[in-house]
C-alpha cells in the first residue's frame, strides 16, 4: 500500500508511506507539504528513504488529499497537529522535512518538541513568510487565480518552460492540478497561517542537526531569506541550487533527495 | 463570489511554448535544438540511483522504451500546449490509443464510443480488442443522450474525435464531459484534426488527449507517431471505477498509482505498466521531428485553415459538387457548436459529394496533379482519396450508404500551398470528372 490512514484529532488523516514496509524499531522521517498541497509532492523521496528502511510518515495535512476535518489555521497548530500524528502513529522521534509552508511547520515543531526532532530540514524556506494581498485576497475568494498566482511564481523562469528531470511530466501542469484540488478555503487557511506566522512567538530552541535547501530563482521565498533562517540554526548545513524555483522537488528531485540523504539517515 | 478583479499572471504564450515548452539549451553541449538521443540505454551512476530508477524515487531515463530525452522534450511539450500534467510519445497514434485503453480497461470492461471515427480506431475498438474481452458500444457523436444510455456498470471509458472522420461531426465536448463526469468516467477525445492550435479539449471537459502526430503536429508527412496526454483532472479515487489506478498493482510492488501520484496516477500507470509491457515507444529521430514540425504549428495551421476556407468557397459554389461537409458553411449540423469549440477554424480536413458517383470520383483522383492520392491528412501537401474506389472499394452502395459513405465522396486534406493552384487544380479534375 502507499499509504494508511490514522485517527487524529478526532479525524482521518491520510499518512503516505512511500509504500515501505519498514521494521517496528525503524528510523521515522515525516515529511510536510506546502500550501494547497498534499503528501504526493514528496512521492519520490518519500519512495527512496522507504526503500532504505526507513518509516515514512507524508501526512495530508488536515482539510488536505485525503485527511479530513478542517485546514489550521495557524503553523503552531499545524506543529501540534504533526505532534499528534507522531502519537497515533506510535512514533517517538523522527527526522522532519517541510517545504515552503511546511518548513514553517517543521520548525515549529523542532523547537517545541526537540525531543521528538532528530533532523531538520527546511526547503523552500522563509521567516517570516510573508504573503502578498493580491494572492491572500484571490484565496479568500476561492478564485482560481490565487493556484494561477501560487503555481506560477512557485516555478523559476527556466523552469516555467519545464525540462525537469522527470519524463514526460509538465510541471507547471501537474503543480495546477494539485491546487485544483484543495478544498474551499484550505488554500487561504494556508496561506494566512503563513501570513501571520512570526517566530519570535516560538520560546523553545531548535537543537537537532538542520539543512535549508534554498532555490537561487525561488521567487516565493527567496534565497538570502532562507540563508537568513540558516544562520539562525546553530551549524546548519546549507545546499543552493542555482537557476531553482520555489517548487524545488519538481525542478530538482534528483539534487533535493541527494541533499536530504545525509540529514534524514544521519544517527 | 468569485472577484472579477483577481488576475493570475499571464501565462506563456502558445507560440512561445510551441518553441520552448520542454527544452532548455543542451547542458553538456550548449546545442539549441533539442538533441536526438539515439541511445537505448542510460547509464546509472551507481547502483543506488539504478534502483532508485526503476523504484520511482529518482528521476531520469533507464531506457528508451521507458522514457528518452529527446521525447520527454516532445512530451513535455505536447502536455504544455493541450494544458495537460504529462505525456507519453507512442509509435503510432494507435499505440496511443491503445496505450490509453489498455491502462483503464481490463476483460470484461467496455467503452462508450462516437461511430464516427478513425478507420484504423474502428478497427481497434470493433474488432481486435473484443478479443481481450473488451467491448465496445457506438453511438451518435451527435446525441450526448446517446452516450449516456449506452454506459453500462462496465464502462470506463467515454471517447470521440473532436472532429469525425470523414463526415467532420463535431463532438459537443461539455456535454459528452458531462455525461461521463456524471457517471464517474473520463472522457477521452482524439484531437488529430484539431491540435491545440485551434482547440484544447482539456479547457472543455476533456480528461484524456490522443493525437497521431503523424498529422498536422508534425505536419510534414515523414513519420509516424502517437501522443497521450493526461489532464489531470479526473478524480479516479472518487469513481471508483478503476482499479488499475487506485487498488494495489502487484507488477510494482502493491504500488497504488492514485494514492502516491494523484494528478499524474494515470500518466505514470501508462508508462510504467503500458510502456514497460506493450512497448509501443517512438524512435527519438522521430521525437525530433515532430518538434521541428510543433515550432511552426501556430504558422502553418493559419495558412491549412485560410486555404482550407478558399477551397470549401470555391467547391461550394461549383456545379459538379452535390455537397460540401464542412463545420463553418451554415449548413453544416454542427456549425454554432464549431464556432463555439473551434472558433479558429475547423481544421483542413474535408469531404465532398461529386455529382456522378463513383466513377466520376475515380476520374476526379486520376485528373488531379497537386493533390496526391494517398492515405493520410495533415502533410504540408495537399492530399485526398475517394473511399469508394480505395479504403472501401469492396463495399457496395448500400454498405457505403450504411458507413455514411457516398459514392462520390472525396476527402481533401487542404496543404500550404498557393490556393490559387489547388483551386486550379480541383477545377480542372471536376471538368473531367463532370464528363465522366
Amino acid at each position: 500500500m502507499s499509504g494508511t490512514r490514522i485517527e487524529v484529532a478526532g479525524a482521518s488523516a491520510y499518512v503516505g508511506t512511500g509504500s515501505g514496509k519498514p521494521e517496528p524499531d525503524a528510523p521515522c522521517v515525516a515529511f510536510v507539504h506546502g500550501a494547497g498541497m498534499d503528501h504526493t509532492v514528496w512521492a519520490l523521496p518519500a519512495r527512496h528513504f522507504a526503500r532504505k528502511g526507513l518509516r515514512v510518515l507524508a501526512p495530508d495535512l488536515p482539510g488536505h488529499g485525503r485527511s479530513t476535518g478542517p485546514a489550521r489555521s495557524t503553523i503552531p497548530a499545524m506543529a501540534d497537529w504533526l505532534a499528534d500524528v507522531f502519537d497515533a502513529a506510535g512514533v517517538e522521534q523522527a527526522a522532519v522535512v517541510g517545504h515552503s509552508m511546511g518548513s514553517l511547520v517543521a520548525w515549529q515543531f523542532a523547537q517545541g518538541h526537540a525531543d521528538r526532532c532528530r533532523a531538520l530540514a527546511l526547503l523552500g524556506t522563509s521567516m517570516p513568510m510573508p504573503v502578498t494581498d493580491m494572492l491572500l485576497n484571490a484565496a479568500k475568494d476561492n478564485h482560481h487565480a490565487a493556484f494561477d498566482m501560487a503555481n506560477a511564481w512557485s516555478h523559476s523562469p527556466g523552469g516555467s518552460l519545464g525540462a525537469n528531470d522527470n519524463p514526460g511530466v509538465w510541471m507547471l501542469g501537474a503543480g495546477e492540478r494539485l491546487l485544483e484540488r484543495s478544498g474551499p478555503g484550505v488554500f487561504h487557511a494556508d496561506l494566512a497561517a503563513c501570513n501571520a506566522f512570526n517566530a519570535d512567538e516560538a520560546d523553545g530552541a531548535v537543537t537537532c542537526p538542520a539543512l535549508v535547501i534554498a532555490g537561487d530563482e525561488d521567487r516565493m521565498t527567496p534565497a538570502r531569506a532562507g540563508l537568513d533562517v540558516a544562520s539562525h540554526l546553530a551549524g546548519a548545513k546549507v545546499v543552493r541550487l542555482a537557476g531553482c524555483g520555489h517548487a524545488m522537488l519538481s525542478e530538482r528531485p534528483n539534487e533535493i533527495l541527494d541533499a536530504l540523504i545525509d540529514v534524514v539517515t544521519e544517527r | 463570489m468569485a472577484d472579477p478583479e483577481h488576475r493570475g499572471p499571464r501565462p506563456t504564450g502558445f507560440d512561445t511554448l510551441t518553441l520552448h515548452a520542454g527544452q532548455r539549451p543542451d547542458a553538456a553541449t550548449g546545442a539549441r535544438a533539442t538533441p536526438i538521443y539515439q541511445s537505448a540505454s542510460f547509464v546509472f551512476p551507481d547502483t543506488d540511483f539504478a534502483v532508485g530508477l526503476f523504484n520511482i524515487e529518482r528521476a531520469g531515463h533507464v531506457y528508451s522504451r521507458l522514457s528518452n530525452p529527446t521525447n520527454a522534450v516532445l512530451e513535455e511539450r505536447i502536455s504544455a500546449l493541450e494544458g495537460g500534467v504529462g505525456a507519453i510519445a507512442t509509435a503510432s497514434g494507435q499505440a496511443a490509443m491503445h496505450l490509453a485503453v489498455a491502462t483503464l480497461a481490463s476483460a470484461g470492461d467496455h467503452i462508450v464510443a462516437s461511430r464516427s471515427l478513425y478507420g484504423g480506431t474502428h478497427n481497434l475498438l470493433e474488432y481486435t480488442l473484443p478479443r481481450f474481452g473488451i467491448e465496445t458500444t457506438f453511438v451518435d457523436p451527435r446525441s450526448p443522450n446517446d452516450f449516456a444510455a449506452a454506459i453500462r456498470d462496465s464502462t470506463k471509458l467515454l471517447f470521440g474525435e473532436i472532429l469525425g472522420n470523414p463526415g467532420l461531426e463535431v463532438l459537443d465536448i461539455p456535454r459528452v464531459a458531462e455525461v461521463a463526469h456524471a457517471a464517474g468516467l473520463p472522457l477521452m477525445v482524439d484531437a488529430t484534426f484539431a491540435t491545440p492550435w485551434l482547440a484544447k479539449p482539456l479547457d472543455f471537459g476533456t480528461d484524456i488527449v490522443v493525437h497521431s502526430a503523424t498529422k498536422f503536429l508534425s505536419g510534414h508527412g515523414i513519420v509516424i507517431g502517437g501522443l497521450l496526454v493526461d489532464g489531470g483532472t479526473f478524480d479516479w479515487e472518487a469513481s471508483g471505477r478503476f482499479p488499475t489506478l487506485t487498488e494495489p498493482y502487484v507488477g510494482f510492488h502493491d504500488l497504488v498509482f492514485a494514492e502516491e501520484f494523484g494528478p499524474q496516477a494515470f500518466i505514470t500507470r501508462a508508462r510504467k505498466e503500458g510502456m514497460r509491457d506493450f512497448g509501443a515507444c517512438m524512435a527519438p529521430t522521430t521525437a525530433f521531428h515532430i518538434l521541428q514540425g510543433l515550432e511552426t504549428l501556430p504558422l502553418r495551421m493559419a495558412k491549412h485553415v485560410e486555404n482550407t476556407r478558399r477551397v470549401v468557397a470555391f467547391l461550394d459554389a461549383h456545379d459538379a459538387v452535390a455537397s460540401v461537409s464542412y463545420p463553418e458553411l451554415p449548413g453544416h449540423p454542427d456549425h454554432e457548436l464549431a464556432g463555439k469549440l473551434l472558433p479558429k477554424g475547423a481544421g483542413a480536413v474535408f469531404s465532398f459529394e461529386l455529382e456522378g458517383g463513383r466513377e466520376a470520383g475515380r476520374v476526379f483522383i486520376e485528373s488531379l496533379s497537386l493533390f496526391s492520392h494517398l492515405a493520410n491528412v495533415g502533410d504540408a501537401k495537399s492530399l485526398v482519396i475517394h473511399p469508394a474506389s480505395t479504403t472501401h472499394h469492396r463495399m457496395d452502395t448500400q454498405a457505403l450508404a450504411a458507413a455514411g459513405i457516398g459514392e462520390g465522396l472525396v476527402r481533401l486534406s487542404i496543404g500550404l500551398e498557393d490556393p490559387r493552384d489547388l483551386i486550379d487544380d480541383l477545377g480542372r479534375a471536376l471538368r473531367r470528372a463532370s464528363r465522366a
